[in-house]
C-alpha cells in the first residue's frame, strides 16, 4: 500500500485542506468499525504514539493510538493556519509540519514565489524530507492551491518546482482553484498565468476547479434540499456539500460547503488506492491513462451523485442517471461543457454496488452522444471501488481529458492581456528579487502554446477518420 | 505430474483463485455418475496434480502469487483460507506495495529484473515440491501493467530456467470498449513477447464471456466475479483429468504435453480458443437434459462458424467443399464466414461418453491443407462428470477464432501508435519506438500466417 503526503499552501489551499481531513477521517471512521489501524488509513494518516517526546513514533499495526495527518500547511499569514490548530483539528496536525509567516504574499505571485521560495526553501525542504521518511512507499503528492492569490498561487508553485527537484519519482497531483470573471483581486490574471507556466512544465496532473461552478452546484443542492418536495427524504450526511458526521461541530463556515465539494474530489480519487475492489484504480493508472502528451495534464472533473435520497431501493433507472448527470455540463468543476468538445481520454471511478454490466451499459448508452478522438475512440479507463462515500450506496467521480478546458484558459489568457498592454501593476512584480519582464512574456507564452495544442486538436474533430495504413509482411 | 499455477496481476489472482475453487468443487462432487473406484482414480489425480499435502490435511495450491500492490493477494489469500476446502500456501506469494500502474514497460523493464530472484526462488520451491512437473499454467491479462508486463517478463524467465518443462499461458483480452486506455498497446507487447517463450496462448474475450453472462447464464447484473467463475468453469473443464486415448486405463499422466501435442504443430500458430458447452445457471441445469449428438453438433458448427457461446451460431456457414481450389486468401476486411482449423481437440466428461461420435470433427474440410487430418483431430473421453453437468463438452481450438480480435487490438494500437500518443509514458521505462514496431511486426506475422490457412 502506499502514501500520499497533502502539502496545502495559502488560505483557499489550507481552507480545503482543512475539510479533505474531517471528511477522511469521518470515512475512515465510517469504514473501519474496530479501529484498528489498518492500510487504508495508512495512505493518508499516520498512526502515533504521542506518549513520547519529538516527532512521536510511528505504530505501524494494531489499535488506533492518535492519527496524524501526512500533510504540509503552509501560509504566508496566520489567520487560516492558526484556526485549524485551534480547532477540532488540532490533533491530527503537529506543529512541525507548520510553515507560516505573518504578512501574508499581498496578492502577489512574485512576493509568493520569489521572495518567499527563496526564504523558506530550506525549511520546505527539510519539512518534505521528514514527511516523506515516515512513509513507507510514497506515491504521490497532492498540492492544493488556489491560483488568484500570491501565497496558493506564488508559494504553491514554487513548493511544486522543489517536489520536482526533491521527489522526481513521486507523482504531483494538483488541485488548482481558478479566479472567476468577478473576481475582486485585481491582479488574480497575472497570478494565474505565472502559475500556469509552473503547472505546464511541472506538474503531472492538475484538476483545474472554479467558484463558479462551485456555487452552482451548491445553489441547486441548497433549491433541492429546501423545495419541500424532496427536503426531508434527503440524506443529510450524504450531501457532497456536507460536514455532517465530521469532527467539526460548530458553526460552517460560507466556504465550506464548496470546499467540502473538492475535499470529496481528492477522497473518491483516492478511494481505489485505499479501499478494495474488483477493478482496482490506482494513481498512478490515472496519470498514465489520461495524459496522452506531457503538457495535456489538465483534467475537468465531475462528482455524482451529489446527494441520495433516504429510500433504500435504487433502482437500476437511477443508477443510470448518476452516469448520465456525470457528462452534464452542471456537474462539471470548471464552467466547461465536455459533450460538445473533443475528448481525449474519459475515467470513470465507481464507487459502491455498482457491478461491471452496469458500467458497460452505460458507457454503450452514452458513447454515441460524446467525441472521442480519432486515436482513441473507445478510450476509457475504468474502475470499480466495493466501498462507496459516507451517506451513499453507490457514486461516480469522471475525470476527463477534453478540450472543453481550452475556453477557460483562453479567458484567462484575455484577462491577462487586457492588465499587460497598459502595464497595469506591473512595477509591484518587477520589484521583487528575481523578478523580470521576461517571467511574464514566457509566461503568456506557454499559455498560449498550451492553447495552440488544444486548438489543433480541435480542428481535427469532426473531420473525415482515415486510419493509418498497417504494415505489410512479405510472405 | 503436477501443474503448477502462476498467477500475476489482479486479474491473474482473481480468476486463478475461481479456477481453483471450481477444481475443488468438482473433485467433492458427488454427480461424478461413474464407478467409486473411477472417481477415486480421477481425485487422486486432480489432488496430485493441482494440490500439494500438507500435514492439516487441507489441500494446498501448487500456486505461486504474483502483484505489484498489496490489496488483491491478501483478499485472496483470505478467501481461499475462509473456504475451508484448500488453500494458497501463505509463503507462496510475491508483493510489493505500489502496482505497475497500467504499463507494460513498468512491469517487464523495471518490476521484472528488479524482483527476478524473489519470483523464481519462489517458483522454483513450488516446482520442487512436485514429484514430477509437467510445466507451468499462468494467468494474466494482457491490460493492465502486472498481469501483463510482469507476466511477459516472468514467462521468459520460466523458458529459461525451465527449458524441458511445457508453459500454457492463459491470456484474458479486455473489454473492446475499454478498462484501460492504453490496453491496445500492452495487449500488442504482451503478445508478441509471449509468442516468444510460451508453447501456448490460451485466450479469453472478456466481452464473450459477458455474453455468456448475460444469455446463458441469466445474471442480471454480471460482476467481474461472475466473469470469473464462467472462465474458471471452462479451464476446469479442459484441465481436469482425462483419459487421453481409447480404452485408457489410467488417467493422462501429462495434461501440458498432451494439450501441446495435439494442438501446436507449429510454432507460428500458438492462439488457442476455447469453447465449452452447455453452459447455464445451476438452477436451470437441474431441468435440463442433453443429447451427445446434439451436443457435438452444436459444438462443430460453433467451431466452423466462429460462434463463442451455443446461442446465436450462424448455420448458414457450412466447410467449403473438398476437391475445390481453397478460395483466395481470407480478406481480413470481410467478416470471415468458415473457420479454418489448425488442429482441434475436443474433451468429452460424462455419461455415455465411450459411445459418442465425433466423426464431424474429422472431416478434412475443416482443416487446412498442410495437416492430415488424422493428426489435427483428438478427443478425450472421461467417464466422470464434470461440476454437476451430465454431460459436457470442451473445445479448445487452434484455428482463426482469435484472427479477427487480434485484428481488431492492432489496429486500434497502431492507429494510436501513429499520432504517437502515451507513447512517452512508455519510453520512461525504457521501451523506445523500435521496440514497439517489432512487436506491431511480430503480431501482423501472426495475423497473416493465420489468415493464410
Amino acid at each position: 500500500m502506499t502514501q500520499s503526503v497533502v502539502v496545502q499552501v495559502g488560505q483557499c489551499g489550507n481552507q480545503i485542506g482543512c475539510r479533505f481531513w474531517d471528511l477522511a477521517l469521518r470515512e475512515h471512521a465510517a469504514v473501519n468499525q474496530k479501529g484498528i489501524y489498518d492500510e487504508a488509513l495508512s495512505s493518508f494518516f499516520r498512526n502515533v504514539d504521542t506518549r513520547t517526546d519529538g516527532d512521536g513514533i510511528d505504530i505501524y499495526k494494531g489499535k488506533i493510538c492518535s492519527l496524524k495527518a501526512r500533510a504540509l500547511l503552509i501560509d504566508m499569514e496566520e489567520g487560516v493556519v492558526n484556526e485549524i490548530l485551534q480547532g477540532p483539528l488540532r490533533d491530527v496536525f503537529d506543529s512541525k509540519q507548520l510553515i507560516t509567516d505573518v504578512s501574508g504574499s499581498g496578492n502577489n505571485w512574485a512576493v509568493g514565489h520569489k521572495l518567499y521560495g527563496c526564504q523558506y526553501w530550506e525549511n520546505i525542504v527539510e519539512k518534505l524530507r521528514r514527511t516523506a521518511e515516515h512513509c513507507d512507499c510514497l506515491q504521490c503528492f497532492f498540492v492544493i492551491h488556489s491560483m488568484g492569490g500570491g501565497t496558493g498561487s506564488g508559494l504553491g508553485t514554487f513548493v511544486l518546482n522543489v517536489l520536482e527537484d526533491e521527489f522526481p519519482e513521486v507523482y504531483r497531483f494538483v488541485t488548482s482553484v481558478y479566479p472567476s470573471g468577478e473576481d475582486d483581486v485585481v491582479t488574480s490574471p497575472y497570478n494565474s498565468v505565472l502559475a500556469m507556466k509552473e503547472l505546464n512544465e511541472h506538474a503531472d496532473c492538475v484538476l483545474p476547479i472554479e467558484n463558479e461552478s462551485l456555487f452552482n452546484i451548491v445553489s441547486k443542492i441548497h433549491q433541492m434540499t429546501n423545495s419541500g418536495k424532496l427536503g426531508s427524504t434527503v440524506k443529510q450526511n450524504s450531501l457532497i456539500t456536507s460536514s455532517a458526521g465530521g469532527i467539526r461541530t460548530d458553526q460552517a463556515k460560507p466556504f465550506d460547503a464548496m470546499n467540502n465539494i473538492v475535499a470529496n474530489l481528492l477522497l473518491n480519487l483516492t478511494s481505489s488506492a485505499r479501499f478494495e475492489g474488483s477493478l482496482n484504480m490506482d494513481l498512478n493508472e490515472i496519470s498514465m491513462n489520461l495524459v496522452p502528451f506531457p503538457q495535456l495534464h489538465y483534467l475537468v472533473s465531475s462528482l455524482t451523485p451529489l446527494y441520495t435520497l433516504a429510500d433504500v431501493n435504487v433502482p437500476s433507472r437511477r443508477l443510470d442517471q448518476m452516469f448520465s448527470d456525470a457528462f452534464s455540463k452542471d456537474h462539471q468543476l470548471i464552467q466547461a461543457d465536455p459533450k460538445h468538445s473533443l475528448y481525449l481520454a474519459c475515467a470513470l471511478l465507481v464507487r459502491g454496488n455498482v457491478q461491471v454490466s452496469d458500467l458497460r451499459r452505460n458507457i454503450e448508452r452514452l458513447k454515441p452522444s460524446l467525441q472521442f478522438v480519432s486515436w482513441n475512440q473507445e478510450g476509457w479507463k475504468t474502475g470499480l471501488c466495493s466501498v462507496p462515500p459516507v451517506g451513499h450506496s453507490h457514486s461516480l467521480l469522471a475525470l476527463a481529458n477534453n478540450t472543453c478546458v481550452k475556453p477557460t484558459f483562453m479567458e484567462l489568457k484575455d484577462r491577462f492581456m487586457k492588465l499587460y498592454k497598459k502595464k497595469a501593476h506591473l512595477h509591484h512584480y518587477l520589484h521583487v528579487d528575481g523578478m523580470e519582464q521576461s517571467c511574464f512574456s514566457e509566461a503568456i507564452s506557454s499559455l498560449t502554446d498550451l492553447i495552440e495544442e488544444y486548438n489543433q486538436l480541435d480542428v481535427s474533430k469532426g473531420g473525415p477518420r482515415t486510419d493509418p495504413p498497417r504494415l505489410k509482411i512479405a510472405m | 505430474m503436477s501443474v503448477v499455477t502462476v498467477q500475476l496481476g489482479q486479474c491473474g489472482n482473481q480468476i486463478g483463485h475461481e479456477v481453483f475453487n471450481a477444481i475443488c468443487s468438482d473433485f467433492h462432487s458427488t454427480h461424478g455418475l461413474c464407478s467409486k473406484k473411477e472417481n477415486e482414480s480421477y481425485q487422486e489425480a486432480c489432488k496430485e496434480r493441482f494440490f500439494s499435502e500438507e500435514k492439516t490435511g487441507v489441500p494446498v495450491a501448487r500456486a505461486v502469487l504474483i502483484d505489484m500492490e498489496p490489496k488483491v493477494i491478501s483478499q485472496t489469500l483470505s478467501m481461499a483460507a475462509r473456504s475451508g476446502c484448500w488453500k494458497y500456501d501463505h509463503q507462496s506469494h510475491f508483493c510489493q506495495k505500489q502496482g505497475s500502474g497500467n504499463n507494460w514497460a513498468n512491469g517487464y523493464s523495471v518490476h521484472g529484473p528488479r524482483h527476478k530472484d524473489a519470483i523464481m526462488n519462489l517458483v522454483q520451491k513450488e516446482a520442487e515440491k512436485c514429484d514430477r512437473l509437467s510445466g507451468f499454467f499462468t494467468v494474466m491479462s494482457m491490460a493492465g501493467g502486472t498481469g501483463s508486463g510482469m507476466g511477459a517478463f516472468v514467462t521468459q524467465c520460466l523458458r529459461d530456467a525451465f527449458p524441458a518443462s511445457f508453459i500454457l499461458n492463459q491470456v484474458v483480452w479486455p473489454y473492446g470498449t475499454g478498462e484501460v486506455i492504453v490496453q491496445n498497446y500492452n495487449s500488442v507487447l504482451t503478445l508478441s513477447h509471449l509468442y516468444q517463450s510460451s508453447d501456448a496462448l490460451l485466450v479469453h474475450e472478456n466481452d464473450a464471456i459477458h455474453k455468456i453472462c448475460a444469455q446463458l447464464m441469466n445474471i442480471k447484473q454480471i460482476s467481474f466475479r461472475d466473469v470469473n467463475r464462467v472462465i474458471a468453469h471452462q479451464l476446469g473443464s479442459v484441465f481436469q483429468p482425462t483419459h487421453t486415448s481409447e480404452g485408457a486405463v489410467r488417467y493422462s499422466r501429462n495434461p501440458l504435453g498432451d494439450l501441446m501435442e495435439s494442438l501446436v504443430p507449429h510454432p507460428e500458430f500458438k492462439m488457442l480458443g476455447l469453447r465449452n458447452i452447455p453452459q447455464m445457471s445451476e438452477n436451470s441445469l437441474a431441468y435440463s437434459t442433453f443429447t451427445w449428438p446434439g451436443l457435438i453438433k452444436h459444438l462443430r458448427q460453433m467451431l466452423i462458424a466462429n460462434a463463442k457461446m451455443e446461442e446465436g451460431i450462424n448455420w448458414q456457414v457450412r466447410p467449403p467443399l473438398s476437391g475445390l481450389p481453397v478460395s483466395q486468401k481470407c480478406c481480413l476486411s470481410r467478416a470471415p464466414h468458415f473457420n479454418t482449423s489448425i488442429a482441434n481437440l475436443v474433451i468429452l466428461r460424462g455419461k455415455d461418453v465411450q459411445s459418442v461420435d465425433v466423426g464431424g470433427f474429422r472431416d478434412a474440410a475443416l482443416y487446412t491443407s498442410w495437416l492430415n487430418p488424422q493428426d489435427a483431430f483428438n478427443v478425450w473421453k472421461t467417464p466422470r462428470a464434470f461440476n454437476k453437468y451430465e454431460k459436457s463438452a470442451a473445445l479448445v481450438s487452434n484455428s482463426q477464432f482469435l484472427l479477427k480480435p487480434l485484428d481488431d487490438i492492432v489496429g486500434k494500437a497502431w492507429n494510436m501508435f501513429a499520432s504517437k500518443a502515451y507513447v512517452h509514458q512508455y519510453t520512461k521505462f525504457g521501451i523506445e519506438e523500435e521496440d514497439f514496431l517489432d512487436c506491431f511486426t511480430a503480431l501482423e506475422q501472426v495475423l497473416s500466417s493465420y489468415a493464410s490457412l
